[in-house]
């Protein structure tokens, strides 16, 4: 039987479009804050959108999921608290739940909606959710955090969409408040955008001019995702006193043993090496900045 | 309110059926519905220059309605509780001015707050009629002005009887309210006319729980800013008539200023909003208050902040508060309400509505979200832990008050000498001298300067209030008349 001409495709541009063959619409429902739609997919399987922009998929979620938990995991010696901003699909929880000594993970996400189609067409990433240590804050983020003071080690900011309902969690205050609500050696880790198209690229800027006038330690970092604008995608890691390469403990992180498809203590440090012209603009906001 | 009838939406539903026959434009506007202007099309898109088209037999005509403007404002006045509506296209400007200009002329007196807005003032230097001032009394906590009390209007109206209207302005920017009602039944029990400039009170006729409007409260006039609180395009207005207004010679006074191209993009948003407001105002504005309380609760709880609400009633000067509105006293974190103001934008990407001496007002509206006001919250919660200062004391001085000697229409075109500013003592002003906070005039055009006002400016300005109006910008020198 001939595969049937359906198609889902996100704009990454005006101007160009990523387009993914559908075999089925799962899911379609509206909440108070977003669209949110699912798509079964033969080439990336189960896929979730908000707003038209796909947020995950089954077969390239494990690299963020990876990238954002591990990195800061590797760095900093003893990570007891947590909070989770966004993206409460449970795929950053499942990566926390790898480390003993973490005692509380806070998962904040203000669209129950999102949690209950996240529990029902990815179970895989939902399962993070149910372990003990999981709190979960249906709330607004910038809400939860303006009452935090000195409370958590790790800040994990997975918010994606910087023009969307989770636009609070990429402002200037929003990275006071987490400045606020860390420890004093705590790292806050967040989706830093995709660089390469113009239309990203103020956006990616402003985040790095922002957190680098909070933070004292202030690096970027990369991954290859390929639902992402360009395929190519950043990450920030901001921090009050470890540097994620000066700091970073491989043999440590190497001994827990923990089975990865994406991170490796190889690749931490390779993932800060950034193209030419990233490295470029970040300096020129930091120059700015001084 | 017909609510059957409040369905409709006669301009547009005119424009809608004129886009679809396609006619064959040959009078202007010059740009032929874009084809002659692609940046223009570019710009607005095809949708709104398609219907950037003149007055025509389908479309009616502002300046002498008959069809479809005539029934637009039908529904208008029906929707507010007036007895007449005009439709206006030259912003609220031109409605408070045409509710002076149809009351008031050359030599007759008019009784106003001191702070009333200049669109009024300016209307008596077109008019030459003769302003009599009330105090507005001054939260001198808050840095502010209130409302005019009754006590007050009495006195201006005894010592006045002769006065022809009394201008009251309500809600104040600031949200504040005086008693409308028993300032209405004053005028008309002294045979004067009560004319109210509600720019900002639009909401006021369809919101739950809000303070009493100007034709509830029986006033013969009042200009509405629909685009503030109702939603339509920039500089479009409405304005109101009570049922003994005198339609046709409002009518030409309107007409004495008002474009006769006026813009269909302008009157079709009128008409929507209308609409949209007679069918969904109760549910947005309850929606818009219950938001602004809630911002109240989470500054208020920030520490530090005072975003002020219904506890400041005090019977006269505070007679109702707008709870829509959403004013944040920055004294007590050490920062004026401009420096949050310029914080907020410069810093944290929020554009206030404005910001003075002691206060900073955020504008809450039906296009609103929650999570904008924790962006407002959070962002006054970091700008507390990194910018606050000690607490600031600031000036407050007891009410002056000004002695006309000529009307604002002398002053504007009588001849004009630049003098030291210690030399005009018992000269009569060419300029006014507003004092921020709290944002009224110590002087205005055509009054005399006096000892006890050049005190009033120099001790203002030692205390770091801020003086705008006059051409010298320290105010060293005053424009006086010759």
């Amino acid at each position: 039987m001939a595969e049937m001409d359906y198609w889902f495709s996100d704009m990454h541009t005006s101007n160009v479009k990523i387009s993914i063959r559908i075999s089925k619409q799962l899911y379609s429902g509206t909440s108070e804050f977003q669209r949110i739609d699912v798509f079964d997919s033969p080439e990336f399987g189960k896929f979730l959108t908000s707003d038209g922009n796909i947020i995950f998929s089954e077969k390239d979620e494990f690299t963020y999921d990876e990238m954002i938990v591990h990195v800061p995991m590797a760095v900093h010696p003893k990570v007891q608290r947590v909070l989770v901003l966004g993206g409460g699909d449970g795929g950053v929880a499942r990566e926390l739940s790898h480390y003993d000594e973490i005692k509380v993970i806070d998962v904040v996400e203000p669209d129950s909606m999102f949690f209950d189609v996240c529990k029902q067409y990815f179970p895989d990433n939902a399962v993070g959710l149910e372990d003990d240590r999981v709190h979960i804050y249906y709330q607004d983020g910038l809400k939860y955090l303006r009452k935090c003071e000195d409370m958590y080690d790790l800040i994990i900011n997975d918010a994606t969409e910087p023009l969307g309902h989770e636009a609070g969690l990429f402002t200037k205050e929003f990275y006071g408040s987490c400045y606020k609500a860390l420890h004093d050696d705590g790292i806050m880790v967040y989706q830093h955008g995709s660089p390469f198209y113009d239309e990203d690229e103020e956006s990616c800027r402003a985040m790095h001019r922002k957190a680098y006038r909070v933070f004292p330690v202030n690096r970027v970092y990369q991954a290859h995702i390929p639902t992402c604008p360009a395929g190519y995608w950043l990450f920030g890691f901001a921090s009050k006193k470890y540097h994620p390469l000066k700091d970073f403990n491989p043999d440590r992180w190497d001994e827990r043993g923990i089975k990865t498809w994406y991170y490796t203590t190889h690749l931490h440090k390779g993932a800060f090496m950034l193209p030419k012209y990233v490295e470029d603009l970040l300096q020129e906001e930091e120059d700015m900045s001084r | 309110m017909d609510l059957n009838r409040q369905r409709r939406a006669p301009v547009y539903e005119a424009l809608e059926r004129f886009r679809k026959q396609r006619v064959v434009p040959f009078d202007v506007p010059g740009h032929k519905r874009g084809r002659g202007n692609a940046e223009l099309v570019s710009f607005l898109g095809d949708r709104c220059v398609g219907i950037d088209v003149n007055s025509m037999k389908p479309l009616d005509n502002l300046c002498h309605p008959v069809s479809v403007i005539k029934d637009a404002e039908e529904l208008m006045a029906d929707a507010f509780g007036a007895a007449h509506a005009f439709m206006m296209v030259n912003g609220t400007t031109s409605a408070v001015q045409a509710m002076v200009l149809s009351h008031v002329k050359m030599g007759e007196k008019i009784i106003m707050p001191r702070n009333v807005h200049k669109s009024a003032i300016n209307a008596l230097i077109l008019c030459g009629a003769v302003p009599v001032y009330i105090d507005p009394k001054v939260d001198t906590n808050l840095g502010i002005p209130l409302g005019m009390e009754i006590a007050d209007v009495e006195k201006a109206v005894k010592a006045n009887p002769d006065a022809k209207a009394i201008l009251i302005n309500n809600p104040s920017y600031y949200g504040i309210c005086s008693n409308l009602k028993a300032i209405v039944d004053l005028a008309h029990a002294n045979g004067m006319k009560a004319l109210v400039d509600e720019a900002h009170g639009t909401h006021l006729y369809f919101g739950p729980n809000l303070p009493l409007n100007a034709m509830a409260a029986g006033a013969d006039m009042a200009a509405i800013s629909m685009h503030k609180s109702g939603g339509s395009l920039t500089q479009s207005s409405i304005l109101l008539c009570g049922p003994d207004a005198n339609i046709g010679y409002i009518s030409r006074i309107v007409n004495l200023t008002q474009t006769t191209s006026a813009s269909y993009l302008l009157l079709g948003s009128l008409d929507i909003s209308r609409r949209n407001l007679a069918l969904n105002g109760a549910s947005s504005f309850e929606k818009v208050t219950k938001m602004a309380q809630y911002a109240r609760e989470e500054i208020n709880d920030i520490g530090g902040y005072y975003a002020y609400g219904n506890e400041l009633k005090n019977g006269g000067s505070i007679y109702d508060f707008d709870e829509t509105k959403l004013v944040v006293n920055t004294r007590r974190i050490g920062l004026t309400g401009i420096e949050v103001y310029d914080l907020l934008r410069d810093e944290y990407d929020i554009q206030m509505e404005f910001g003075d001496l002691s206060n900073v007002m955020a504008y809450i509206s039906i296009g609103d979200r929650l999570q904008d006001i924790e962006r407002l919250a959070g962002a006054l919660a970091d700008i507390r832990r990194l910018y606050a200062k000690p607490e600031q004391t600031f000036f407050s001085a007891e009410y002056i008050t000004p002695i006309v000697k000529a009307t604002p229409q002398e002053a504007f075109y009588a001849e004009k000498e630049s003098l030291p500013i210690d030399q005009t003592v018992g000269r009569i002003s060419a300029e006014s001298v507003m004092c921020y906070p709290p944002g009224i005039p110590i002087l205005s055009p055509g009054e005399v300067i006096t000892e006890e006002i050049l005190d009033y400016i120099k001790t203002a300005m030692e205390k770091g209030c801020s003086m705008q109006g006059p051409e010298s910008e320290d105010i060293s020198e005053l424009f006086v008349l010759k």
